[in-house]
């Protein structure tokens, strides 16, 4: 739909800018209050404009105790358990999504259909689910309190696997037999022509899996009970909920803020290959 | 350089045949194509022999070395698809060079054959690009390039031409007649159309339905089809076919017309007479109502049908010749220019 007419220009200007400014408040107004002290953040009305104490807060937050007078885990360390788990269980998932669609659509073995519907079954079963067998389970392999722990539950995927599925048959089979004439075996297929072949696709899903790696709540709370262990996501509640005291709004802030950081670098970094992934369809 | 040799080949799917025993030699340096309608099976039989199909039963040769088991890069071919195949991620280069990578040829070896061969092709300058990059007959060339790099003993082509303009089809079949001839490598090429196999061919094996039907040169197809099937797909336009009864000599077809001819059949046969042999002849026996005819410059096809009843008729005359539709016209044929096959079993009966 390509229009040229300057009222519906100016108008859906207006549109955007107005849906802009509603996401984006929220967001402000985190800023802001991550840059005053304490005590302004308790005073109504809350501040509109950045206060001056941003660096103290900011080295209090990523370095000190977090929040004083509780004894959690400084944020870097809590941003840093949250990048293992959402690197682990992007990287995870991915890998074994690539090779088992390569195994269905490649290989002709026994039950391939069967496997491919049991795959497709564990759709219906997110952690949620299954969140007791599973943390029995990991409680039993000694994973509780480990980055392992934290990431391989939610390693196996059914959408990835089918995603990529979609992906290989979507490469005209000429390609595999042009690879077989050329002399390049399974292994080799598999690296030099499907994987640069689904590179964008890779990306894609590398961007989506690490924002729900990251943003994994419920489960990282259920296994980690040492404070070092802890990720981010999930402080951020227990800070709220932290001291009898009333909540600390400027570290608590500070720290969402934080949060938000990798997620946004990674959605940044990969923007072009993200919407390649998405919509680009021949191959 | 090798030759082949195809025994007794059988292709199934589950319990559908689709090749059937077909068998054939091809010698060292010769380029054979595989002819026949959408389906008959062309593609399979290539495929077999490149062994991207396994083959159900029979054998394949390359050289004295039986390859039914060997893997398409142990069986020392090259093959040129429709679609190209290109890998899209890689250059011109990286394309040419991945097979000769996978065999751990020497790093300047390789530039230098890739060099070569995009000589050979004129395709140097397209080296650094990716396939997307290129139009249609610059991919062709590729493709043709990185079957050549690897120095092969075949060349398997399966409908290499079918995805460009009329004009570049002609181009690129004159340059693969002369690449082969100056390579010499022993080449199998797969089309469905005639004039492409009747022009490139040392020979041709036309299938149909998964039987071989004639496995010969394209002037023996022509003039000495063996059945009814070849005699219509070889030609263009194609053979006129009347139903005739032959007695003594003698063959009578049509409403009370007859013909002599030189052949011994007797009974029921198809007498065959291609549109460019008939002779326009006030006194000859073959008449025809004309329906109309169409100009084409160099020649005039007159469409029509054999008076009195409503088998379909062309002649092909030289030149520009006027014929009124409903009007009636004359034709005589040399003796030496029918063809008989017989009726029931289509096959060509012969002097
Ligand atoms: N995987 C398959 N399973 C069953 N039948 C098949 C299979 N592949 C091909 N066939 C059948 O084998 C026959 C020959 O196919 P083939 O591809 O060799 O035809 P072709 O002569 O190359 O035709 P075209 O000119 O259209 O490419 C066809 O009738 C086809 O339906
Ligand atoms: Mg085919």
């Amino acid at each position: 739909m390509i229009e040229n007419r300057p009222v519906l220009n100016i108008a859906s200007h207006a549109v955007l800018i107005i849906g802009i400014v509603i996401v984006a408040l929220p967001i402000w107004i985190t800023f802001v209050a991550a840059t005053h002290d304490p005590v302004r953040m308790t005073q109504a009305p809350i501040p509109m404009l950045p206060g001056g104490h941003f660096w103290e807060n900011f080295t209090q937050t990523l370095f000190g105790g977090g929040l004083s007078g509780t004894e959690s885990a400084p944020v870097w360390r809590m941003l840093l358990n949250s990048l293992m788990m959402a690197l682990m269980i992007s990287f995870g998932k991915i890998a074994i999504s690539l090779l088992s669609a390569f195994a269905i659509v490649y290989f002709k073995f026994p039950f391939r259909m069967g496997f491919f519907w049991l795959i497709f079954i564990t759709l219906m079963l997110p952690v949620e689910v299954r969140i007791l067998p599973t943390f029995e389970v990991v409680a039993d392999l000694g994973m509780l309190n480990s980055y392992w722990g934290l990431s391989i539950p939610l390693i196996a995927s059914a959408t990835a696997t089918f995603m990529f599925r979609q992906v290989f048959l979507t490469i005209p089979d000429e390609m595999l037999e042009s690879a077989r004439i050329d002399g390049a075996g399974p292994l080799r297929f598999f690296w030099d022509i499907l994987i640069p072949l689904s590179r964008t696709n890779i990306a894609a899903l590398f961007v989506i899996l690490f924002i729900y790696g990251w943003n994994q709540y419920l489960w990282p709370l259920l296994i980690t009970t040492e404070t070092d262990m802890t990720t981010i996501v999930m402080s951020i509640k227990q800070m709220l909920e932290a001291a009898e005291q009333s909540p600390q709004w400027n570290i608590i802030m500070m720290t969402a803020l934080l949060a938000m950081i990798p997620p946004v670098f990674v959605v940044v970094a990969m923007q072009r290959l993200f919407v390649q992934g998405l919509t680009e369809t021949d191959k | 350089m090798a030759s082949i040799t195809m025994k007794d080949l059988v292709k199934a799917y589950g319990n559908v045949e689709v090749l059937h025993h077909v068998a054939g030699e091809i010698e060292d340096g010769e380029l054979i194509v595989i002819v026949g309608p959408s389906g008959c099976g062309k593609s399979t039989l290539l495929r077999m022999i490149a062994g991207l199909e396994t083959i159900t039963s029979g054998d394949v040769k390359i050289g004295d070395k039986i390859v039914n088991d060997l893997e398409p890069a142990e069986r020392d071919i090259a093959m040129v698809f429709q679609n190209y195949a290109l890998y899209p991620h890689m250059s011109v280069r990286e394309n040419m060079a991945y097979g000769l990578k996978i065999r751990k040829i020497a790093k300047d070896e390789i530039e230098q054959r890739v060099q070569e061969a995009a000589d050979i092709l004129e395709i140097r300058e397209y080296l650094d690009r990716k396939p997307r990059q290129l139009s249609g007959g610059q991919r062709q060339r590729v493709a043709m390039g990185r079957a050549i790099v690897r120095n092969p003993q075949v060349f398997l082509f399966d409908e290499p031409l079918s995805n460009l303009d009329a004009k570049l089809r002609v181009q690129m079949r004159l340059e693969i007649r002369k690449l082969q001839q100056r390579l010499g490598v022993t080449s199998i090429y797969v089309t469905h159309d005639q004039v492409e196999a009747m022009t490139l061919g040392d020979r041709l094996m036309v299938l149909n339905g998964g039987y071989v039907e004639q496995f010969g040169t394209p002037i023996e197809l022509y003039n000495r089809p063996a059945t009814l099937f070849v005699a219509g797909f070889i030609g263009s336009p194609s053979m006129n076919f009347l139903p005739a009864t032959a007695d003594s000599g003698i063959l009578k077809f049509g409403k009370a017309a007859s013909i002599p001819s030189a052949n011994h059949a007797a009974g029921a046969v198809t007498l065959g007479i291609r549109p460019e042999h008939l002779v326009h002849d006030d006194a000859g026996p073959i008449k025809i109502t004309v329906q109309m005819s169409e100009h084409l410059g160099a020649n005039t096809l007159i469409h029509g049908v054999l008076e009195g009843t409503d088998t379909d008729f062309v002649a092909s005359m030289l030149g520009h010749v006027t014929a009124d539709p409903g009007s009636t016209m004359s034709f005589s044929a040399l003796t030496e220019n029918l063809h008989i096959f017989d009726a029931a079993s289509g096959k060509r009966i012969e002097g």
